[in-house]
Formats: C-alpha cells, structure tokens, sequence
C-alpha cells in the first residue's frame, strides 16, 4: 500500500535530515516543478488529481489556487500561507507530518510557491507545537543553506522565504481569515467574505491558506501525476488520508490509509476495537466540530460526501469514540466548554450562546436539569446554525450537540431533575 | 520617547527590533515580540506595553488589542514553571479529572494559581495534539503524554 506522506517517518526517530530525505527522493518533485514544468502545469496537474483540503473543509485545492491572480498582470507580493495551528481536538495528525518529516513540509511549501507566484510564504504554526518549531525551523536553515530558498533556487529564476511563524493560542487563529489576521498583528477575528484570500488576503495581497496535510501531498503530485493519485483513494476522492483514533479503543494512533476507508476497518482493524470492557457507542469523524456517526453508518466510507450525507463532516480524519461508560452529555459538556471558551466574541450568537448550551449541559451532567432544556439546546443549535452567525466556529460546535440529541437523547433526559 | 530609564532592557529590545525586521510592518511582529519580553520576564507586565508600541510604530492599544486576545500570553506572574493541562475532549475520556485533582492536590493550588514558592503556575489548554496518549499536559516547552497521576512527583521533580 502506498503511504506517500510517511514514507520518510519513523515514530521515535529524530526526523530525516536535508541529506537523508534527499537520499529518500526528497527534493526531485521541486527539480522537476522547476525545471520541467512551468506553474500552470503543476497547477493543473493539482486540478487533475481533485485533491482536497485536509484541514476540515475539503475545499478542492486546485480550484483554491485558481483564483489567485497569474501571469504578468498579476501583483508581485503574493503569500502562501501554512495553516499549521492545529487544534481541533483530538487531531494530532499535522503533528507528526511536522516532526516526522519536515523537509517534506519544506518542499511542499516551495513547490506551492512555485505554482502560485508567490516569493515569501509563513509557516502559522501554535505555540504549543514546540518540537515541531524546533525541526521546521532546522529544516528551513538546511533547505537555505543548500540553496532551496532564497534568491533563483536551483537556477530557476524564482526566489522564495519562508517564515516560521509561531503563534500564541486561540483555536480561532486556525480559521484561514483570522489567520490572516493574527499574521498582520491584529486582534485574530475573521474576516468577512468575500474578498477572499486569494484576491485580497494577507496586507490585501492575493494569498492562499493550506493545511499542513494539503499542502505535503503536492510534490508527490507532482513527482507521480494526478492519475496516480486519484487512483490511491478507494472512493470518489483521490489521495490516502492521516486518519486518527482517540478514546478507549484499544490501540489509538494514526495512519495513513486510502481516502474511503471504510469508518469499520479503521475502528476495528487498524484502532484494534474497543478497549476490553468497554462498548462503543458512537464516534465524531473528524474531531469535536464534527457531529456523531453511530453503528448504522460504520460502513460508510471515511470520504468528504458519504459522511457528509450521513449529517456529519469528514473534518480531519480525527476519529473520537465515545463508550458506554464515558457520560455523553459530560463529553458534550467538555465540547461546549471548549468552544464556548474559544469564541472569538464578535458576534452575538457564538459569544452568547455557546456559554449558555454548557451552562445547560453542565445543569444536565449535575442532574439539576429543567423539562425545557433539551428544546432550549435546540434552539441553539438553530440559532447557531450555518449562515447564522460570522464564521463557521459555532456551526462546527453544535454539530455534536444537535446530533447526540438526535442519537443520545435519553441520556440527556436523563439529566432533567425530578418534578420540574 | 521620554527620557526616564526604559522598562525592557537592551537584550529585549534588541530582539524585538530584529523581530521587526521580518515583516513588513511593525504589527506582524507584535505577538512575537510579546513572547520575547515573555521569554525573559515569563509575563508581560503592563509597563511593557508603550515600549513595544514605541518600538514597533504602532500604537499600545494595538499592542493591547493582541495581549489580551492570546491564552498564552501571560499578563499577570506567573511561576518558574507553567503546568498546562489537556482539557480537550479525548483526554477528558481518558482521565483528564483524575490528573487534575492529583495535581490540584500534589501543588495544593488551583488553575489560575502559583504555589507559594513560585515553582509552579497551574493552567488548563486547549488540545495539545496528544489524543493518542491521553492524558497529556506540557511543562513548559515539554510534552508529557499518556501521565500516570500516581505519578506526578517523579515527573515534576525534574522541574526545580
């Protein structure tokens, strides 16, 4: 089985250096971009291969960088951003990509600049992600000083820095316009849109934003064609994916399996089943913004539609599995706490109504729950809902809430205190 | 700039106008220049504030606005360590409450709280990308994954 993206990564091994990932391959996608291929080519090879964006949303990443400005017309400052705050919990995949190989990520980054036209692109990485700060930037010192950055790499003509960027918390700084943002040093709201990113994004200049495990699928892209990596995937989607497991199963991990692996073979076959003594019950697919998957959808194909269509999101992969002997509303309590504590506070909905759902839940953990609240968590997840308020943050945070009252809701009745 | 003796010193003003010298304009370098006066202080006491402004061109408000937004930008003491605890969903399934407590009791302080011998800081964080090995925290810059609460004494012991 083809595991293109941790080829290079053995967990508990300090990570390929410059001249061991070159001895791996490692550098030949950027020699071939750059001197057999002009940045429409590998653009449209990126278009071919249909990839998808790994970060959550799964926007097709060639359509993405279509709509920044080429050619001669074209503005010279444009950036290439890596979206590398991940903090979705329970994701820890962008993670081991930055450790494991981050030449790998080095040279996705150069290829990508390449192709859109832009000379400086920043690395947005969180604070918290020390080791993986500790690396890139040794990476990116490597990658200078062998003349893969800077002024006519590799006799291109084309000039690239990179800029590590390391952040200081705040879950909203992974929403690519709040990013944008908190790049320039102002308050980390999102942005409206349009304009978007690629027209007027970092300082108004034509930017694009890619996660981590977007952008490190390019150079083997490049290297293999797009035919090659449609063919990876086992469904409608190309490529394999970082899929993770966390909870009490018995082995969580991660690992790199065809895009459409089925939700059952990764639960049981590669997370080895539920840990001794303990059932499952449901899972979130892509972590917390995610909503339940129960036993009726485990045949599905962990791809962006089937899960979609089963009312969830493919999110990052993140598999969360709830048992029978973790409290569900105490799990969605913990949820909202989270997102409630995230909230950027622009707008009024997610600010206001997000403390208030874990104000109920935690009510209804306590067993102090009134008979109205499970109507008043309702109206909150229409209140809260897509296109109701400023971005995205609170339509992901009550996508576990409005589904576990669709799948739990005994568990939640049961929270209500007698005689009210 | 007024003539009083400045608040940060050259070592971290030195480093802040190299931070400058990355961007393009002095805002983007705000929130890395926090963390430099951090780095040296562990906080960022608010008499740091008009300084960086000065430093960077902008405005102290613009310093503010960012200050006040990042959980890890500290602006009150904090002590020689800072505990942060995963309190993000996959660690609360597997025993985020147990270690709390066991660390609430071993430190005898609360999240928000410094022991009295200002060795530790206490803080709960958002998901530290350590799902697989839950339950996780960091001591300042290290990752400690799958933490037995029993213990905690070995593994604090190597923080002085």
């Amino acid at each position: 089985m083809d595991t293109p993206l941790t080829a290079n990564i053995r967990p508990g091994e300090p990570p390929p250096d410059r001249r061991a990932y070159e001895a791996a391959g490692g550098y030949r996608a950027l020699r071939k971009a750059l001197h057999d291929m002009d940045p429409e080519q590998v653009l449209d090879e990126l278009k071919a291969s249909r990839l998808r964006g790994r970060g959550g949303a799964g926007f097709p990443t060639g359509m993405k960088w279509n709509f920044i400005p080429r050619g001669d017309d074209a503005p010279a400052d444009k950036y290439l951003i890596v979206n590398a705050d991940e903090m979705e919990p329970g994701t820890f995949k962008d993670r081991h990509l930055m450790e494991g190989d981050p030449h790998q990520v080095i040279e996705s980054v150069i290829v990508g600049a390449y192709t859109i036209g832009a000379r400086h692109a920043y690395i947005f990485l969180r604070d918290e992600y020390r080791l993986c700060g500790a690396r890139l930037g040794r990476a990116i010192a490597e990658a200078e000083d062998a003349g893969y950055l800077g002024r006519d790499i590799l006799g291109s003509g084309f000039d690239l820095t990179i800029r590590l960027h390391t952040s200081a918390g705040r879950y909203i700084c992974g929403e690519e316009t709040a990013l944008l943002n908190a790049l320039e040093g102002k308050r980390p709201i999102p942005r409206e849109k349009p304009p978007f990113p690629q027209a007027s994004g970092l300082w108004g200049r034509p930017s694009v934003v890619n996660n981590v495990e977007t952008l490190c699928n390019l150079p083997h892209i490049v290297l293999n064609g797009a035919q090659w990596f449609r063919d990876l995937g086992r469904g409608e989607d190309g490529g394999t994916k970082l899929y993770g497991a966390s909870g009490r199963v018995k082995n969580p991990a991660l690992w790199e399996l065809p895009m459409g692996t089925p939700v059952r073979e990764i639960l049981e076959e590669h997370a080895g089943g539920m840990a001794d003594g303990y059932r499952f019950r449901g899972l979130l697919p892509g972590g917390a913004s995610t909503g339940f998957l129960v036993e009726e959808h485990l045949d599905l194909p962990m791809d962006f539609d089937p899960i979609q269509k089963a009312g969830s999101r493919l999110g990052t992969g993140a598999l969360i599995v709830l048992d029978d002997r973790t409290s569900v509303v105490g799990m969605l309590r913990n949820l909202e706490h989270f997102f409630a504590q995230e909230s950027c506070g622009w707008c009024t909905p997610c600010r206001d109504g997000l403390p208030w759902t874990e104000r109920i839940l935690a009510a209804l953990e306590a067993g102090r729950g009134r008979a109205e609240d499970l109507e008043v968590l309702e109206m909150h997840c229409r209140f809260l809902g897509m296109g109701k308020t400023f971005c995205a943050h609170a339509p992901g945070a009550v996508m576990p809430l409005q589904t576990a009252l669709q799948y739990f809701r005994e568990d939640f009745r049961r929270g209500i205190a007698d005689g009210h | 700039m007024s003539a009083r003796q400045p608040f940060l010193s050259d070592a971290e003003r030195a480093a802040v106008a190299e931070l400058r010298g990355h961007y393009p304009d002095g805002h983007a370098a705000i929130v890395e220049a926090l963390k430099a006066v951090q780095r040296e202080r562990r906080w960022v006491p608010d008499e740091a504030v008009p300084e960086l402004g000065d430093l960077l061109g902008v405005s102290p408000h613009e310093i503010d606005a960012a200050a006040t937004f990042y959980s890890r930008i500290f602006r009150r003491p904090v002590g020689r360590h800072v505990i942060s605890v995963c309190d993000s969903v996959s660690c609360w399934i597997m025993g985020y409450d147990g270690l709390r407590r066991a660390l609430e009791a071993e430190l005898g302080i609360r999240y928000g709280e410094t022991t009295a011998d200002g060795r530790f800081t206490l803080l709960p964080n958002c998901c530290l990308g350590a799902c697989h090995r839950a339950p996780a925290m960091l001591v300042d810059r290290d990752l400690h994954e799958a933490v037995d609460p029993g213990r905690l004494r070995a593994l604090l012991a190597d923080y002085g």
